[in-house]
């Protein structure tokens, strides 16, 4: 077993660690000493983990209403049945109302969920053009044909934004109406509807494209709006810092959702009295129902929703860590056991042998 | 009905008189003969025809013509051949070899031609064909395209690579040079110019640059010695002889220069041994043959220089035409892993069937409602299932994983360096290292259980040394000092007082020495002296050093054991051999050599001593030379046990003896002899005769003992592989008692063995059909085949057979007459139908035989085939491969081995020791038998475990990988929507999930190599395939798919409602994609984690760094600056950083790394506490066995001489040089200049004939 190195042939290998595969290695084995304590440990950190995160789920505060309108169900059905088929309805509002017996504590969010929407849908889904949405001259003349058949107008010119995600804007709107005492009159509680968007998205990935004479509508001559739309892409806002491609309604629309029944956030409520909450009294949520989700069986909903460290109320993480930190216990024992009980068989064994 | 009936009559029938000259070489067998004659042909015609073949025989077969000195003639039209349309190529290939596949411009379309000819890329290419169909394409063109390009760049690389050293290797024999006569002058030329019909000289020791016919060379007679061991693995020397009048005519350049000759003789071909061709000059023909041919590859030796002229070039020479055509060998796993991924199409098809109709049934329930899903085409609901159809085609590709087989080749090329590095595969003594020469197929060293070993120059080592001997009754060789004592432990004898000993001899007896210094008695030297006489060894002096050149290293070692006991053989002449006897130089008139054959199994020599005396000296196998002793032998019994005692120690014997012969009595016989020699018919044969007259009544002087030397260690390594559970067969050219010798000496062979021999199995066999036949019948096929031994188990066995037997048994008797006869047309419909029946009536009993052969040789624990040709050693390890299924491996040195080596899965050639066949054509070589353990048991194990653990985990991780899809497909209407980033499927085979699994390919171990070799159980896990079969594969499926159901179901809980700690909705696709990417890169090389057990740096970094790249390079792409530069390439700007930011994506994703590997932890924990494997075992002990290790060092194993077995002698002896006398020609004593080389040349030798 022994080479020596005194009189080196032309082709022997060279002695080197890795040549002879003997580097050096950290050879683990699932010994007792190591799985026992790892499943106990982790059981242990999980169901903290758990525990946590159950009662802060717990402690998030929501309210919903689902204003989709089925006959019957609420004061939204008239807008629904009006509404139905797919040619945007009229304008036509309804309204929730709702009492809070104590503060609902802030900051709180509004959201609006839909259901059995399938932005998540591939056809949908590429139904986008990010070139033109980054606000560059060229892609917004010319969209990319993913964007058929809401690539071109009849027209023939070209839509902007272009694409089915645009195209199905979501166009519901909200006001929220606060009545301090009872009968009286009800007040407007103001709504942030701006840095609801992603940092990123607002700035990097929606872009409008470069002011012609310092004007947007200038800037987007010689396009269409999309179908479904009631105005051009620069109309959606007044505010010239959230209008065109960057306007947040829109930008937080195109982040498609990754199932079909989502969430997206209409506002934040923190300014002036809200900003701890919402206090206790009477409100009512108007609501412009313009969106129609009959046709394909959807539901719409509006949700004031309070947040904690790990987000919205979600229950499901908190139960799913208490059950595997369980189970990693339970587990812990049951090896335990095994391995007290084949330990002692496997020494006889080597023993006898 | 018996099934012997049919040829019995077809042979009767058929008495009229018919084809004889059909070839009928003792290689041939039945099969062969079948495919030759043409099947159905009325017999008019094809004896009419064969009438006018004969007539143009000659003229057919001799095409090929050349004219020397002539390079114009050679391009004429009619040698030219229309290759394309116009372009013509001449018949003659040029001299330059051409072994490279590509050149610069035909690199790039022919390799990917020839990539795309295997299926997997092939696949590829049609998934990026559908990707680029606008509707149905699901994923970026990328995602298919940097894949694939990427292993067709690797391959690409690594066919250049191998491509690039075969321009260099012929760039190097190309430009050999030799000297080749141009306008009328010798010239030095590069191989390349060399053309047909050139004449070329040739020096000592140069390599034979084409197939040439030698004209004349330096010695007389035109005698030329050549060196064949790289054509046929013999090293002793040939030698060609020129024709005689080209010898006399064509020495001088000026006379080679005019040389004119024209040659007319066969097309190129393959056979070595077999040349038919007709020169002719000077308006005479002469016929030529195989004898007068140089071939390429050959080298000149002891002859100064020669004169060829080129016949073949190039391409067209024997050993090119003997080239080539490797059968292209895969392995067990190979197989298995093409199943598998067609498993997985089928998969893959099915899956997206299924989802096809589940978009179709979306379609029509909710689809078709959405308004906002318009997209302008009114297609029916099942026509977008079609296309999704499609979509999920492309979608679900990755489960067949695109880079598995460019993964594998590179583990497998990974292995072969590491087989090539092993030091301790490496022999210092000839300084030849271990080599793979086939790199695909390391994984199947770890499975096998047949080894067919060949036994000379393998399991020996092809040395021979003298060991002891017997004179007048005594035995000589034992250690003992002078004083008779033997001892345990003595010196050696010291040779230094005589000039001639080589030192290479190890000698112990010293008593011997003693008795031929005081030469007390005359036998003793008349035994060393008869050694150094009777013999047809030629002596070369080198440095002043004696060098023998023998036919066959037995003599060579008896030569040389007299030479050191002071009989040195000195020179010989034609018609006198010099001796030193004890330092007097004495000159023998030799009067005749009686050559050895294997028929005489002896030869003689008879000799005029100085004194005028005439003697017959004579060595042989002992049978032969009792029958001819002359009955008063006073030593006859003594030296038979002698003889005995040698065959128990497996030693070679020989039986020396003499005699004197009256002056009267050699006159009368040599006038018979010489009247013999000139015999026009049966030469031999009379000639054999008058030998067996003069070898009679001889004295006894005593027995030689040969040692056939075992290579070291092949006991320990038999028996090492034995306990591995591989059996090893050996099949041996040899004899039956030489085989069982070495099956004694390597311990294939022990007391306890009870050997069987063909004839106790054949009927044995015989028995077992009769019951077969007895029991099926009519309905034998349905009767399920119930194995019963054939022996009795628990005793061990052994079966010694020889070849005729194997033919025998195996129904592969040579039914020469009647099977010719059978290619008669069959005259009428039922006669056609008959002999269809009976034909296959017999090919099921030859089957049935077959097998029953194979099952019962299994159940032997040794197997020695002995005097079998290469054929049938490449039949026996086929019927194993057939009827066992079990992988052989075959292991050989000579040219007597290629066959078996190709048959056999995997050969494994000897280097370094003779010749060259065997290596070429193996797949793996090393010098040493005993490599041939850690070969299997370290370097085949390791491999085995590391390409299943491989395998397992590749299907694993691409399941896992890709069903997320599938499970996502449920959540957004079928739509072939991928869950994750088109870049992240780009990436996620090349880069983030396969360096970790490649290196524990190629670095894994479970236990180390010295556990390895000490536990030689632990092998069988791969003979039994249990690391990789369905079975596994299926689980190795199973874990993916759950563990794609975890990646999705959890993410997918955790989103159903989320919102992130800015209350901004995380939930969007984006986002999604991320988790599950992050949780599935982190969970799989996390998994890789666990399933590698020998954690070196390299693991370490390659995993860690797998997550950071992965991580690292999602941020890049996810950054605002790659936005900006390509907005539509790169979608997902700012999802890591956003989503990342967010303690709940945090927290579900190791939740869900959690959930996926916990469960393996603590399977893997039970299974190893409550069912642990061999290698569980030892790993656990490790510390405790290296330990043990420390303080217990084998003691050497030394178990000899305790046997007390009685075996015949061996006697391994070839034809001498003695038929260069025979060959009967007038011969001048024309010598040119030549410095004494052999001393006083062999060609006088030849001149004893006509003394």
């Amino acid at each position: 077993m022994t080479w020596s190195a005194t009189a080196r042939g032309a082709h022997q290998p060279d002695n080197t660690a890795f040549t002879q595969q003997r580097l050096p290695a950290w050879q683990p084995l699932l010994s007792a000493s190591i799985t026992l304590p790892l499943f106990f440990c982790v059981g242990l950190a999980f169901i903290g983990l758990g525990l946590g995160l159950y009662y802060s789920s717990n402690g998030i505060k929501e309210l919903g209403y689902d204003y989709t309108g089925y006959p019957g169900t609420s004061n939204c059905s008239l807008c629904a049945t009006a509404g139905r088929g797919r040619s945007p309805p009229p304008a036509c509002s309804c309204a929730w109302y709702f009492t809070l017996p104590e503060l609902f504590q802030g900051p709180v969010y509004l959201y609006y969920e839909l259901s059995n929407f399938y932005q998540n849908n591939r056809r949908y889904g590429v139904s986008r053009d990010d070139a033109q949405l980054s606000g560059l001259s060229s892609a917004l003349r010319h969209p990319v044909n993913e964007c058929a058949p809401y690539q071109y107008s009849a027209a023939r010119l070209p839509i902007a934004p272009c694409g089915a995600i645009a195209n199905s804007l979501f166009n519901d709107s909200f006001s929220l109406w606060h009545q301090r005492g009872p009968g009286g009159s009800y007040v407007e509680v103001p709504l942030d509807r701006t840095g609801i968007a992603w940092w990123t998205d607002y700035h990097v990935k929606f872009r409008n494209p470069p002011l012609v004479n310092g004007s947007l509508a200038l800037a987007f001559r010689g396009t269409a709006p999309p179908p479904n739309w009631h105005r051009p892409v620069y109309e959606l806002s007044p505010d010239p810092n959230n209008t065109g491609f960057i306007n947040q309604d829109f930008v937080v629309w195109m982040r498609t959702a990754a199932l079909p029944t989502f969430r997206k956030l209409y506002a934040r409520i923190r300014q002036g009295n809200y900003s701890a909450g919402l206090p206790r009294g009477a409100y009512r949520v108007n609501i412009t129902y313009n969106y129609p989700v009959l046709g394909f069986g959807g539901q719409k909903s509006v949700i004031f929703s309070s947040i904690s460290w790990m987000g919205g109320k979600n229950p499901f993480l908190g139960i799913a860590y208490l059950v595997v930190g369980s189970l990693c216990i339970l587990t812990g024992f049951v090896m335990l056991i095994v391995y007290i009980r084949y330990q002692d068989q496997n020494e006889e064994d080597e023993d006898e042998e | 009905m018996s099934t012997g009936r049919d040829s019995e009559t077809t042979f009767e029938e058929d008495s009229q008189p018919n084809d004889e000259v059909v070839p009928y070489s003792d290689d041939e067998t039945e099969d062969e003969l079948e495919d030759q004659g043409p099947a159905v042909e009325p017999e008019q015609n094809r004896v009419n025809r064969e009438t006018e073949e004969k007539r143009e025989t000659f003229k057919k077969d001799c095409t090929w013509q050349v004219k020397a000195n002539d390079r114009s003639f050679h391009e004429q039209p009619q040698f030219m051949n229309t290759k394309f349309f116009c372009i013509k190529e001449s018949k003659y290939s040029s001299n330059a070899i051409k072994t490279y596949k590509y050149n610069a411009f035909t690199f790039l379309p022919m390799n990917l031609f020839e990539q795309f000819k295997r299926a997997a890329n092939f696949y590829f290419l049609v998934l990026l064909i559908l990707q680029a169909i606008p509707q149905i394409t699901t994923l970026a063109w990328y995602t298919t395209l940097v894949p694939l390009l990427m292993v067709l760049g690797i391959t690409a690389i690594k066919d250049l690579v191998d491509d690039v050293a075969r321009h260099k290797m012929d760039k190097e024999i190309n430009n050999r040079t030799c000297e080749v006569i141009k306008d009328g002058r010798f010239k030095t030329a590069k191989w390349k110019e060399v053309q047909v019909g050139d004449v070329i000289r040739l020096k000592k020791n140069d390599f034979i640059p084409a197939d040439i016919l030698l004209l004349s060379s330096s010695e007389p007679n035109s005698l030329c010695y050549v060196e064949t061991a790289e054509l046929d693995g013999e090293t002793n020397l040939k030698f060609r002889m020129a024709l005689e009048s080209t010898h006399e005519h064509l020495q001088r350049e000026h006379s080679l220069a005019a040389f004119d000759g024209f040659i007319e003789c066969e097309e190129p071909n393959n056979r070595l041994d077999k040349f038919t061709g007709t020169l002719f000059w000077r308006n005479m023909s002469f016929p030529l043959d195989a004898d007068k041919i140089l071939l390429r590859g050959c080298v000149i030796r002891n002859t100064d220089f020669c004169h060829g002229l080129v016949i073949f070039a190039g391409a067209d020479t024997k050993i090119m035409r003997n080239s080539g055509k490797t059968r292209f060998k895969r392995t067990k796993i190979d197989y298995l892993m093409n199943y598998m991924v067609y498993t997985i199409f089928v998969v893959l098809i099915l899956l997206s069937a299924g989802l096809a109709i589940g978009h179709a049934y979306w379609e029509a329930q909710v689809g078709n409602y959405s308004w906002y899903l318009y997209d302008g085409e009114d297609a029916t609901p099942s026509y977008r299932g079609f296309l999704n159809f499609w979509g999920y085609i492309i979608v679900l590709n990755t489960m067949v994983p695109i880079s598995l087989y460019v993964s594998v080749e590179v583990i497998r090329l990974g292995q072969s360096y590491f087989i090539n590095w092993d030091l301790q595969m490496y022999y210092p003594e000839k300084d030849t290292p271990a080599k793979a020469r086939t790199t695909t197929l390391n994984e199947q060293l770890g499975q096998i259980h047949y080894i067919f070993s060949d036994k000379t120059g393998t399991l020996t080592q092809n040395i021979m040394t003298f060991k002891k001997c017997c004179i007048n009754g005594q035995i000589y060789g034992d250690p003992r000092d002078v004083s008779l004592h033997s001892h345990s432990k003595i010196e050696q004898v010291d040779f230094s007082w005589n000039t001639y000993a080589d030192g290479k001899l190890a000698f112990y007896d010293h008593y011997l020495i003693e008795q031929i210094q005081t030469g007390k008695e005359s036998e003793v030297r008349q035994f060393f002296f008869l050694l150094a006489i009777c013999h047809t060894v030629m002596v070369e002096r080198i440095d002043g050093q004696l060098n023998y050149q023998a036919a066959s290293p037995d003599e060579g070692a008896l030569v040389s054991a007299a030479r050191n006991f002071g009989f040195a053989f000195l020179a010989r002449t034609q018609n006198t051999i010099t001796i030193s006897e004890m330092g007097t130089k004495r000159t023998y008139h030799v009067l005749a050599i009686l050559d050895f054959n294997s028929d005489r199994k002896r030869m003689s020599i008879i000799v005029r001593t100085p004194e005028g005396n005439i003697r017959l000296y004579c060595k042989g196998a002992d049978t032969v030379i009792y029958e001819r002793l002359h009955p008063m032998n006073p030593t006859k019994q003594e030296t038979q046990d002698a003889l005995d005692i040698f065959a128990n120690e497996t030693l070679r014997t020989l039986c020396l003896c003499y005699k004197e012969i009256e002056e009267k009595e050699f006159a009368e016989w040599n006038k018979k002899f010489v009247a013999a020699s000139v015999a026009p018919t049966n030469r031999d044969e009379a000639l054999d005769k008058v030998y067996e007259e003069i070898e009679k009544d001889l004295i006894l002087l005593g027995a030689t003992a040969i040692e056939d030397k075992l290579q070291d260690g092949v006991p320990e390594t038999i028996s090492k592989l034995a306990k591995a559970d591989i059996k090893i067969w050996v099949l041996t050219g040899d004899k039956k008692e030489t085989a069982e010798n070495i099956g004694f000496a390597c311990e294939l062979l022990t007391e306890e063995t009870t050997i069987c021999y063909g004839e106790d199995i054949s009927s044995l066999l015989h028995t077992r059909m009769e019951n077969q036949r007895n029991r099926g019948g009519v309905y034998a096929k349905l009767i399920p085949p119930v194995h019963e031994p054939f022996f009795t188990p628990g005793e061990n066995r052994a079966l010694i057979i020889t070849g005729s037997w194997l033919n025998e048994i195996l129904l592969e008797k040579k039914t020469k007459r009647s099977k010719i006869l059978k290619l008669k047309f069959p005259r009428t419909e039922e006669e056609r139908r008959m002999r269809s029946q009976s034909k296959r009536r017999l090919e099921i009993k030859k089957e049935q035989q077959q097998k029953n052969f194979v099952d019962l040789a299994c159940e032997c624990s040794a197997v020695i085939c002995c005097r079998v040709t290469p054929k049938q050693k490449a039949m026996v390890v086929d019927l194993v491969k057939r009827y066992k299924k079990a992988v052989t491996l075959a292991i050989g040195d000579g040219a007597n081995d290629v066959n078996m080596i190709k048959t056999a899965h995997i050969g494994v050639g000897i280097s370094g020791q003779e010749g060259m066949q065997a290596v070429m054509s193996s797949d793996y070589s090393f010098a040493q038998f005993r490599y041939l353990q850690r070969l299997l048991l370290v370097h085949g194990r390791w491999s085995y475990i590391r390409m299943c653990k491989f395998l397992r985990y590749f299907f694993y991780k691409n399941f896992a990988f890709t069903l997320v899809h599938f499970w996502y497909s449920f959540f957004n209407g079928y739509s072939a929507q991928t869950a994750y980033e088109d870049w992240f499927i780009t990436l996620y085979n090349v880069l983030y999930s396969s360096l970790p699994v490649l290196l524990m390919g190629l670095l894994d171990q479970d236990v180390s190599d010295k556990l390895s070799l000490r536990f030689p159980g632990l092998y069988v896990v791969g003979q039994r395939d249990l690391l990789f079969n369905y079975k596994r594969f299926f689980v190795s499926l199973l874990h993916g798919v759950l563990t794609s159901m975890v990646l999705f179901f959890i993410p997918l809980g955790a989103y159903l409602q989320t919102v992130g700690q800015d209350g901004e909705a995380p939930s969007d696709y984006q986002s999604f994609a991320v988790t599950i990417a992050s949780a599935l890169i982190i969970t799989v090389n996390f998994q890789i984690g666990l399933d590698t057990s020998y954690w070196t740096f390299v693991n370490a970094f390659s995993i860690f760094g797998s997550i950071a790249l992965y991580f690292g390079i999602m941020f890049d792409f996810h950054s605002a600056g790659i936005h900006v530069l390509f907005p539509s390439a790169f979608q997902f700007t700012g999802t890591a950083s956003n989503a990342l930011r967010q303690p709940y994506i945090w927290l579900t994703i190791i939740l869900t790394v959690a959930v996926c590997l916990l469960p393996v932890v603590a399977i893997r924990f039970l299974s190893m506490t409550i069912w642990p494997s061999e290698s569980d075992k030892i790993q656990k002990h490790r510390k405790r066995l290296k330990a043990e290790e420390q303080w217990k060092r084998r003691p050497s194993m030394f178990r000899r001489g305790a046997s007390s077995r009685r075996s015949a002698y061996a006697f391994s002896h070839q034809r001498g040089y003695a038929d260069l006398i025979s060959s009967g020609r007038s011969i001048r004593r024309k010598r040119s200049p030549l410095d004494a080389i052999i001393a006083d040349g062999t060609a006088e030798y030849r001149r004893t004939v006509e003394s």
